[in-house]
């Protein structure tokens, strides 16, 4: 039966210090969606395999459907509500939106998530590399074509402003 | 990308049948199809989609991020027998958890429904029978999901196992098993045969034919947003539902008579879809089940599919068995086509009644032939139901045919792009079994990707291993006829205009990710000169907007945005009006652009903003409002199923793949795919370069990946098992896998269409699996007509023919000076 016995769980994400009382078996995905009110990371398939959940630890795209909540205290944590800088959509997702990256949107908030922890280790990626990046994100809609050409376009925006 | 023009002229009023000429569609004011001053503002511009960033941002709301004020949470109870009388069902147990409210099973929700009215034999929850495994039982309410979970764990079902159907030879040979008791012939789910002109007098003038036996493995949509819906039921006694749904009216309907409340008691609301493909387009058990436990308890619920769940709803691409028997003449002129189809539809009848039609109504264009017969049998199974995917019922018979030209071409040696050409029907024109066709830019898919995949350099000429493959296809733009029959409009919108200057448009429109919300407000922007941001669109609510029927059949550019262009152009007539006095000039001398109003005879004089030229036109007409409506000319062949396939409007598509083949372990590698699609105009290039590059991998993924199948009986679980329902073991192609996809749009202009557009959402899916299989001949001399092409099934082909052999003498007949005659088993001379 379900367990009874809440933690006060301490997350910093987006640059917040966050808490909330949560079951110890809670996924970081569940605490993100349903406890902290940030439903901008999906829930595809709740086992690992669509990348939908996709989030960033540490500079790292990290499954936040197969990890605890728990397990992420103290780690710098970003979901796609923080990627925007000043209320301005950040340049890649800016190229999304002008590309057609984005379909239904679904998984595009994880895709975003793996492209732009990408991005900041690598400013110049080749198409491989992005298609490689991506691979854990399953997008049924775009045929990745225009993922890609956005992907490449926020770099070259991102190259041009640094 | 690039683009091609393809003039078209109106259909001829000879060519017409007189129906057609009494129910025209609606005339818009001044008579104008282009642009108010002869060119576009916004239509046919790369413009950005209206939620496109809420969508990137993480802002748009889908149904699983809504959380209401007391809401609670249900989950079903699935069938582990693929065949089972339910004889009890003790919820005793589960009922005492602490945090459990309430059980529901199949004699709370009794009344049958189904999304075609003939064929309504669903229960929300099994009455007295399961029908495959995953098949919903009950339905239970609690504090949370884990709670339900757990607490379903306690219901004992007693259930009888009955022998289960599994096969479409099953299904025919037992007719004694019955699947499903609604079926009036054994588990016959419907049966169509017909026949047009003489098949075996035109089959006797080929100098070629071939027969061959085809198999299109069934697929599912895999939208990554699973099925979603929560019901809220207020002390009024209105039930408000949001539901994951592509067809919010329908399932309105649906809903009022499963769970006997009148529809006007009855609100139904689509959120941010998160993909659908026709996998949300009917009704669910989950909408009824929330439904009816939010009317027991009076407060929200939620259920929420699992991945797990999804592949169980399903209503995905049936299995097809397909024969078919085509002959041609030396010249290249298709003679007669014999098709003979098994379709393997499931527990259920979904739109099972339209597949069968359009497996053989709708493959009688790009192409003209002879005469045409098909026989289509839908059968019942004990597997989770099959419906509408993206390219309904015709993907497959698409598949097969396509393949047929390819042999006949290699029979009389002549390039399958040629035989292609030179069967090509025409416009304004009529097919074999009287559809009409009007404008029509295949030749020009088929130009574009004949050029661009330097087809002439590489086809029959590329070394072992290497191949490129070609094929074409039409889809419908909307079916002409709703899917209960009535005399309403099929699309309605309301526009709303004020001295704010910003322009509401309500419509039921669904968008999937498509961007039909975007095509609402592309033409509200062209017709009234406004930025798009000045413009909000609300859609897919039923208490706020006028019925749409939805996202189905590739309706929405054509129907919604008629109506749309129907009502922005009442809208801007008043406008025009109001401005053309102040001026004193002439309505269609006034020209509302780029947030500018101005007269085209002294513009430098004569101008304001639009947004006081709608203040000026408030002052003179009162408050400003418009309705427009949509309602499809009156069309089809006269004869029982005539109008089942239909369309005011066909798209176009030519493919070209090219393959590298590893002749070692049977892996094809699908290099790229070339895609010309005739979608009219281009309302937005970008949103339609998305639909081209989407339908040609879903169409990659069901030729080298995809299975939805199920296993026999073994030790631990009956037979009708799913082979593995997760996206891990149902493989979707990622990053990785994609082919590189090249978008060639081609632009007929259709002369009924909103500003000349026609379909882009569906048609370019079909020839992607023909033009593969097609590619795998060119490259190893082996065909492939059993789906999917995986490895093992490329090798085991590969290994029972001497494949080099044939590939050689395959090379010799296109280049060679002399036609040989066929040898192949497939071919021979009549």
């Amino acid at each position: 039966m379900e367990s009874t016995t809440t933690a006060v769980c301490r997350l910093r994400i987006n640059g917040e210090l966050r808490e909330c009382a949560i079951r110890p078996n809670t996924t970081l995905l569940e605490a993100l969606r349903y406890e902290l009110g940030l439903t901008g990371s999906k829930q595809g398939c709740d086992k690992g395999d669509c990348g939908a959940c996709t989030v960033v630890v540490d500079g790292e795209p990290v499954l936040s459907c197969i990890s605890l909540a728990l397990a992420f205290e103290g780690r710098e944590i970003t979901t796609i509500e923080g990627v925007s800088e000043g209320g301005r959509p950040h340049p890649l997702q800016d190229a999304f939106d002008v590309t057609g990256g984005a379909q239904c949107g679904f998984c595009t908030p994880g895709i975003l998530m793996s492209a732009w922890a990408l991005l900041r280790r690598n400013p110049s990626p080749s198409r491989a590399e992005i298609a490689h990046a991506l691979s854990g994100n399953l997008c049924r809609c775009t045929g990745y074509t225009k993922i890609f050409e956005a992907v490449e376009r926020a770099a070259e925006s991102l190259r041009g402003a640094r | 990308m690039s683009k091609e023009r393809a003039g078209t002229p109106a259909i001829p009023a000879d060519r017409m049948m007189p129906a057609e000429r009494r129910l025209t569609p609606p005339a818009w004011p001044g008579g104008r199809t282009a642009a108010p001053d002869g060119e576009f503002h916004v239509i046919g511009k790369r413009n950005r989609k209206v939620e496109g960033l809420a969508k990137v941002t993480g802002r748009a709301i889908y149904a699983d991020d809504i959380a209401l004020p007391r809401m609670i949470y249900a989950k079903l109870l699935r069938s582990p027998h693929a065949h089972a009388r339910i004889r009890s069902i003790d919820a005793s147990a589960a009922l005492t958890v602490p945090g459990v409210y309430a059980v529901i099973t199949g004699k709370d929700l009794p009344e049958y429904f189904g999304i075609i009215p003939w064929t309504q034999d669903e229960q929300a929850l099994c009455e007295d029978k399961a029908r495959y495994v995953g098949d919903a039982v009950l339905a239970l309410a609690a504090d949370s999901e884990l709670i339900a979970e757990e607490a379903l764990k306690l219901i004992r079902v007693e259930y009888e196992p009955l022998p289960a159907i599994t096969s479409i030879e099953d299904a025919l040979a037992r007719p004694e098993v019955k699947v499903n008791e609604k079926a009036k012939d054994g588990n016959i789910s419907k049966h169509v045969h017909l026949e047009f002109g003489d098949v075996e007098a035109e089959l006797k003038k080929s100098d070629a034919t071939v027969e061959a036996e085809y198999w299109y493995e069934g697929s599912t949509h895999t939208p990554i947003e699973p099925h979603c819906a929560i019901a809220d039921f207020d002390a009024t006694g209105f039930l408000t539902l949001y539901s994951s749904t592509q067809v919010a009216h329908y399932l309105h309907r649906d809903l009022a008579r499963v769970l006997g409340l009148p529809t006007q008691r009855i609100r139904v609301i689509q959120p941010v879809v998160g993909g659908a493909f026709g996998g949300k387009s009917e009704p669910f058990s989950l909408e009824f089940c929330a439904a009816k436990l939010s009317m027991m308890l009076g407060r929200p619920v939620k259920i929420l599919y699992t991945r797990e769940e999804v592949f169980y709803a399903h209503r995905g691409r049936h299995p097809m068995r397909l024969s078919y028997r085509t002959g041609i003449r030396r010249d290249g002129t298709l003679t007669g086509v014999d098709a003979r189809i098994h379709i393997d539809g499931g527990a259920y009848s979904s739109f099972g009644l339209v597949t069968t039609y359009y497996s053989g109504q709708l493959l009688t264009a790009p192409y003209q032939m002879g005469a045409y017969r098909f026989d289509s049998t839908r059968v019942f199974t004990n597997k989770p139901c099959c419906g509408p995917k993206r390219g309904h019922g015709s993907v497959q018979p698409r598949f097969a045919f396509e393949c047929q030209i390819d042999k006949l071409a290699e029979a009389i040696g002549m390039d399958p792009v040629e035989v292609r050409r030179k069967n090509w029907i025409g416009e304004n024109t009529r097919t074999v079994n009287e559809l009409r066709v009007t404008s029509n830019g295949f030749p020009q898919c088929l130009d574009a990707v004949e050029r661009a995949s330097d087809w002439k350099r590489k086809f029959r000429r590329m070394p072992y291993g290497r191949g490129v493959g070609v094929a074409g296809s039409m889809y419908i733009s909307g079916t002409n006829y709703c899917i209960y029959p009535n005399e309403m409009p099929q699309s309605g919108v309301q526009l709303k205009l004020d001295r704010s200057g910003r322009a509401t448009v309500f419509c039921g429109a669904s968008d999937i990710g498509q961007g039909s919300d975007s095509v609402l407000a592309y033409i509200v922007a062209e017709e009234l000169g406004l930025d798009l941001r000045d413009i909000r669109v609300v859609a897919a609510d039923t208490d706020l907007t006028p019925v749409d029927l939805g996202s189905y059949s590739s309706r929405e550019t054509f129907m919604v945005g008629n109506a749309c262009l129907d009502a922005a152009r009442k809208l801007r007539l008043l406008v025009a009006e109001s401005l053309a006095e102040r001026w004193g000039c002439r309505p269609d001398e006034v020209t509302l652009a780029e947030g500018v109003a101005c007269s085209s005879r002294a513009p430098e004089k004569e101008h304001m903003s639009v947004k006081e030229a709608f203040q000026l036109a408030e002052s003179r007409h009162g408050t400003l409002g418009s309705v427009g409506w949509y309602q499809s000319p009156k069309l089809g062949g006269d004869y029982r199923g005539g109008t089942i396939g239909a369309s005011p409007a066909y798209s176009f598509t030519a493919h070209v793949a090219e393959v590298e083949c590893d002749p070692e372990t049977g892996r094809v590698d699908v290099k790229k795919i070339w895609i010309a699609h005739d979608c009219g105009r281009a309302l937005s290039p970008v949103a339609v370069e998305g639909q081209m590059e989407g339908s040609a991998y879903m169409g990659f993924a069901e030729a080298i990946f995809e299975e939805q199948i199920f296993k026999p009986a073994a030790p631990g679980h009956g037979p009708g098992l799913h082979h593995g329902p997760s996206l891990l073991d149902y493989r979707i192609p990622t990053s990785l896998d994609t082919p590189e996809l090249e978008s060639i749009i081609i632009e007929s202009v259709d002369p009924e269409g909103p500003y000349g557009a026609k379909e882009a959402g569906e048609g370019p899916l079909h020839p992607s699996i023909p033009a593969i299989a097609n590619a795998i001949y060119d490259a190893l001399g082996i065909r492939c007509d059993r789906l999917p092409f995986d490895p093992p099934r490329v090798h085991k082909l590969l290994r029972a023919a001497d494949a080099r052999a044939q590939w050689e003498r395959a090379r010799r007949q296109v280049s060679g000076a002399t036609p040989v005659p066929a040898t192949a088993a497939a071919a021979r001379r009549t």
